[in-house]
Order: structure tokens, then sequence, then C-alpha cells
């Protein structure tokens, strides 16, 4: 299976999920964006050695997948394209910070050691929380939340548009690739001697398609604005949602809370 | 390239978000004049848009060999976007391909969009087509002489291909030492900013040089074949010249080979020089302003200091990025890590109740 594929793969696994209800797929989508981004401000502001404040931020996604059924192992499949960058910048961390900060028992542990894992933590986190919200909101309710948020209509019409032609370009460069594989078997990828003509000659046709694309839209009655119909409105629920979310987040990061539950015990 | 959001403090993610989105309305607004004065209805270019836009995420994925080498080289979307549809309507594309990349494949954060979309589409939309593209296509370079008004079609040839790979090269090169900025003003790593720029640059360099040239292909087989799709090229009066296409690339890959392997070895074996032009004094050692002092860095201009007070009066938690947290130590007590336990488990145990239930649900 090439990339390609596995893209497309991945496009309709997304689309399954948000088509799924629960009581988080139901919520209005701008809560749920604004508290995407709230989660993932306050997450990424924590210190580097902070460590122990930060481990609570696990459970907006922890009761997040559990309330919108969606299985949490699902989201762990991306991580495979978060997680190298991240772990390429803080693998240096523990050869440069070398200063103890604590010691368990009689092994000691040293800052960069602290500030790597809190590097992947936040990361992972992060990863969690924004594809909670693409799992639970379609496309279209993305780019109405962002309409009210008076995002141009421009860049949410490109993006609709664009997002639907994805999967169909996909599809042709998928195609593309494998009967070019056929016929030049045992090679890695596009020859030299192809490399302007193979996506050359898709450029040419996609810009007549595309060209077609806009007398149909015209003959359909588009005059530069998608309509988004039957949109999800703010209700008490969603507002309950975003306002309680919000205060908790600040909460957990002006207390360290897991600290002061921690000194109840000891 | 892509950044995560946990290589970005919120503070520079929201700075590179007020960058972009300026660049994005300043698009939008010139688009608007274009179509104004082109009498070129916007609706009429956002299909085509959206289609390229498409087609450069498809085609990214597609692996071109790289002669000679085992290894597989990618498209370069800004350079490629901007010769066929234009720098505004380029970068407003390249900002949606950026966007779906980041929500759907998880491949750059949705804080960190900003930051990605001014270290790749910025650079490759603006600075590559007003630098690079436009000068080179509106010039007279490799045109015959005695000034005939006619050029040749392998002088236009050249051209492009001159105009990506310097683009595309140019392009990831301030991409790259973006993405150094940003992460070492996050105060995200250790690594010593030097060391770290050394480790970026040249690699980019290489890949620049890869993308430029299957960009160039790209690009000439579509002038080619229907040269007025392209931005800036003149198709009136084009003759065949004598120069093949072949020979053009052989040429034009060598005096880049050259030029950039030269740039290359003077960056990786003598980073002093880069450190000292960035500190402003390589006497004092980078490493005791390292990371966290972003006055240290000199780099102040009127928009990002505006910026900057902007984030300070719209930041409701101002406990990040520069703060001297690195003297600070972790403060973790018994009590932090026996509550961290204590989170752990119940986390856990979420997860298990939730998935009970669902079963139960699922049995029902």
């Amino acid at each position: 299976m090439n990339k390609t594929e596995k893209a497309l793969r991945e496009i309709q696994a997304m689309g399954e999920l948000a088509a799924m209800d629960s009581p988080i797929h139901r919520l209005a989508p701008l809560a749920k964006l604004l508290v995407t981004v709230a989660y993932i401000f306050v997450t990424v502001s924590f210190s580097k050695y902070d460590m122990t404040g930060l481990l609570i931020m696990i459970l907006y996604p922890v009761a997040g997948y559990q309330l919108s059924l969606i299985p949490v192992y699902t989201c762990f499949y991306k991580l495979r394209i978060v997680l190298p960058l991240v772990c390429a910048v803080g693998i240096f961390n523990p050869f440069f910070d070398r200063g103890i900060v604590m010691t368990l028992g009689t092994v000691s542990i040293s800052g960069g050691v602290i500030s790597m894992l809190t590097l992947l933590m936040k990361g992972v986190f992060c990863l969690m929380a924004s594809f909670l919200l693409v799992a639970t909101t379609s496309i279209e309710e993305i780019c109405h939340a962002l309409r009210q948020l008076h995002v141009p209509k421009i860049l949410t019409s490109l993006l609709l548009l664009t997002w639907r032609y994805v999967s169909l370009l996909l599809e042709q460069v998928s195609i593309m690739t494998q009967s070019y594989h056929l016929r030049a078997p045992g090679q890695k990828g596009i020859h030299v001697s192809a490399w302007g003509s193979f996506l050359g000659q898709l450029i040419l046709r996609s810009m007549d398609r595309a060209a077609a694309l806009y007398e149909s839209m015209e003959l359909r009655g588009f005059h530069g604005d998608f309509y988004y119909a039957g949109q999800k409105k703010m209700t008490a629920a969603s507002w309950l949602y975003m306002v309680v979310w919000i205060g908790l987040f600040i909460l957990m990061r002006a207390y360290n809370l897991p600290q002061i539950l921690g000194s109840l015990f000891v | 390239m892509h950044m995560a959001d946990a290589l970005l403090a919120p503070a520079v993610a929201a700075t590179m978000y007020v960058a972009s989105g300026s660049a994005a309305g300043v698009s939008i607004v010139n688009l608007r004049k274009e179509e104004a004065t082109l009498k070129e209805d916007l609706k009429v270019k956002l299909p085509a848009m959206a289609v390229m836009s498409a087609l450069v995420f498809a085609g990214q994925m597609v692996n071109y060999t790289i002669p000679g080498t085992g290894s597989s080289g990618h498209l370069c979307g800004g350079m490629m976007l901007t010769g066929v549809l234009g720098p505004y309507a380029g970068f407003l594309s390249m900002i949606v391909i950026l966007a779906i990349q980041c929500l759907f494949f998880a491949d750059g954060g949705l804080m960190a969009l900003g930051a990605n979309v001014w270290n790749m589409a910025f650079y490759g939309c603006f600075v590559g087509y007003f630098l690079i593209y436009r000068p080179i296509m509106q010039g007279k370079l490799f045109s015959a002489k005695g000034g005939s008004a006619s050029v040749t079609k392998s002088a236009m040839r050249m051209r492009i291909v001159l105009a990506s790979v310097l683009g595309c090269v140019l392009t990831l090169q301030l991409g790259a030492l973006s993405v150094v900025l940003e992460t070492s003003l996050s105060g995200i790593t250790e690594l010593p900013f030097g060391g770290f720029l050394v480790l970026m640059q040249p690699i980019h360099l290489a890949i620049g040089l890869i993308e430029g040239l299957i960009t160039a292909a790209v690009l000439v087989f579509v002038y080619e074949a229907r040269p007025q799709l392209l931005r800036d090229v003149d198709t009136a009066g084009a003759v065949e010249g004598k120069c093949s296409l072949k020979t053009t690339f052989v040429i034009l890959a060598l005096v880049v080979a050259v030029i950039g392997g030269g740039v290359s070895l003077l960056a990786s074996g003598n980073p002093d020089g880069l450190e000292w032009s960035l500190f402003g004094n390589a006497e004092e050692g980078y490493s005791e302003n390292m990371g966290l002092d972003e006055e240290a860095y000199g780099i102040s201009s009127n928009l990002a200091d505006s910026a900057a007070s902007i984030q300070e009066k719209m930041a409701f938690l101002p406990d990040y990025a520069f703060s001297k947290d690195a003297e600070n130590p972790m403060g973790t007590t018994v009590s932090g890590l026996v509550g961290s336990g204590i989170v752990a488990a119940f986390a856990i145990l979420t997860c298990f109740i939730g998935g009970y239930f669902r079963k139960r649900k699922l049995a029902s």
C-alpha cells in the first residue's frame, strides 16, 4: 500500500469517526474548537520542569475520549508523525542540561531528563486534544465555527473545496503511481526522465477540471458563498462545556493540583 | 519541517499567528485588487485554487528517485503554487494545505499552524516570488544578445529552472532558520543555537536543491505544454532556441551544485561566523544567553515589538517562554509525585470504566 492509499484510508476513517453520535459530537463546533485551542495553549505554557503539574492536563483528553466513545488508540497511530520531530529536539536536553533536580532513592534525575519527558508529554497531549476535535467534528462544522470567528470567507470556502478535492486527487495520484510502478518494476520512485511529465500531466488535467468545476458550480447557483445549513447551535450544554473546561484549565495551570492532592496523603 | 505544538511557547506561537494572519489579510486584499484590475472574478479562481492545493497536497506524497543515490525527493509546494497561481492565491492555498495536514494528518500542530504557515508558505510564496521568481522571469537573463524583443524557449526554460531551484533553496534555508529561531526562542531545546543551526541548514540546502529541481521539471513541462498557465511567462513570440531541455538541466544542476556545495561547506565549517552574526558578540559565548533571552538575539523590529506587546496584554497566563525558569528547581516534592500517581491512576481507571460501559452498550 503506498502513501496516498494510506492517506485516503485515514481520511475515510476520520470521516467515519466524525459521523458517530455521542454527547461530544452533539456539542456546538465553536465550543469544541475554543476548548481545544485553550487546552493546547495552556498545555504548552507549562514550564519545562513542571512535569507533575502538567500531568493533570491528561484528564481532558481522557474524559473527552470516554464521552465521545472514540477509542484512545486510534490517535496513537498519528503519533508516528509528531513524536520523531519532538524527540529529535528533546533528545539533546539530557546531554546539555545535567543539573540534578531530584533524586529518587539512589537514582538522580537531571533537569534535562525532566524537560525531555515534559516535552514528550506536551506533544502527546496536544495531539490527543486536536485529534479529539477532528474526530468529533466534521470539516463543514469546523469551517462554520471558523466563520463564526470571522475568518475570511475565501479561506473557509477554499478549505472546504480543497478538502473535497483532496481525496479525488489522492486517488488519481495513487492510480498513477501504481500504474507507473507496474510498468517500472523494482524501481523505488519516479525516474528522473519522468519528473516533469508525471505531475505536469496531472496539473494540465486538473486545471481543465477546475474550469469544468466552476461551470458546474455556477449552474447550480454558486455566487461565491457556501451555506452551512442545519448547523449545531451554541446550546446551554455547549456553553457549559466550554466555560467549565476553560475554567478547569486555568485552575490546573494556576495551581499544581497533583502536588496539593499528594500533600493530603503524605 | 512541520513543527508540533510542543515545540513552541505560546508567546512565539501567537506572534507567528499574528504575522501569518497579517500576511493572509494582505493577500486577500491584493487578490481583491487583482480581481478589480484584471476583471477576473475571485469565484472563478476559487476552484482553480482548490484543485491546485489538493494537487500539491497529493503530489507531495509522490517519491522521486534521485539519480545516483538510493534516496528520493519530493515536490516543493510553495514555489509550484506561486508559479501557477501567483503569490497571493498561492499563499492562501498553502495555508489551506497546512491546515488540512495539521487537522487531519497530525502533521504540525494546531497552535503551531501560524509558525508553519510562516516558515513554509510565507517564504515560499512571497520571498520566493518577489525576490526570485518574478525578477528572473521578467529580467533579461539568458535572452539573446542585441536586445531582441523575442525570448527563445530555451531561455525561458533556463529561467524557470533557475527561478525554481534558487527559490526553493532560499525559501527552505529561511524556513529552516525560522524553525531554529522559533524553537530556541521558545526555550524548548537545550541544544546550543549554533549547533542546531549547523544541524538544520546544510540538510535543508540539499533538500532545497532536490525539491527545486523536481519543481523545475514540473514547471518546465507545464511551460512546454501550456505556457499561459504560468505566471510572468512571456508567451508571445517565443522561438525555439539552441539549448535543449536536457542541456539546460545539466548546466544548471552543475552550477547550483557547485555554488550550493560551497555555501554548505562555509556554513558547516565556520559556524562561529553565523553565531557571531546573530549574537553580535562571539566572545561572550552563546551559552550564556542561549535559548532564553530574546534581547540577546538582537532581533527587534517594530512589527515584532508591537506583536509581542499585544501578546503580553492578551496572554492570560504570562508564565511562558522567556522566564528564567532554568534556574528554578523543579519544585517537585514527594507529594508532587504521589499526587501525579493518583492522577495517573484516576485517568487509567476512567479509561477502564469507559471501556466497560462501551462494551456493555455494544453487547445490548
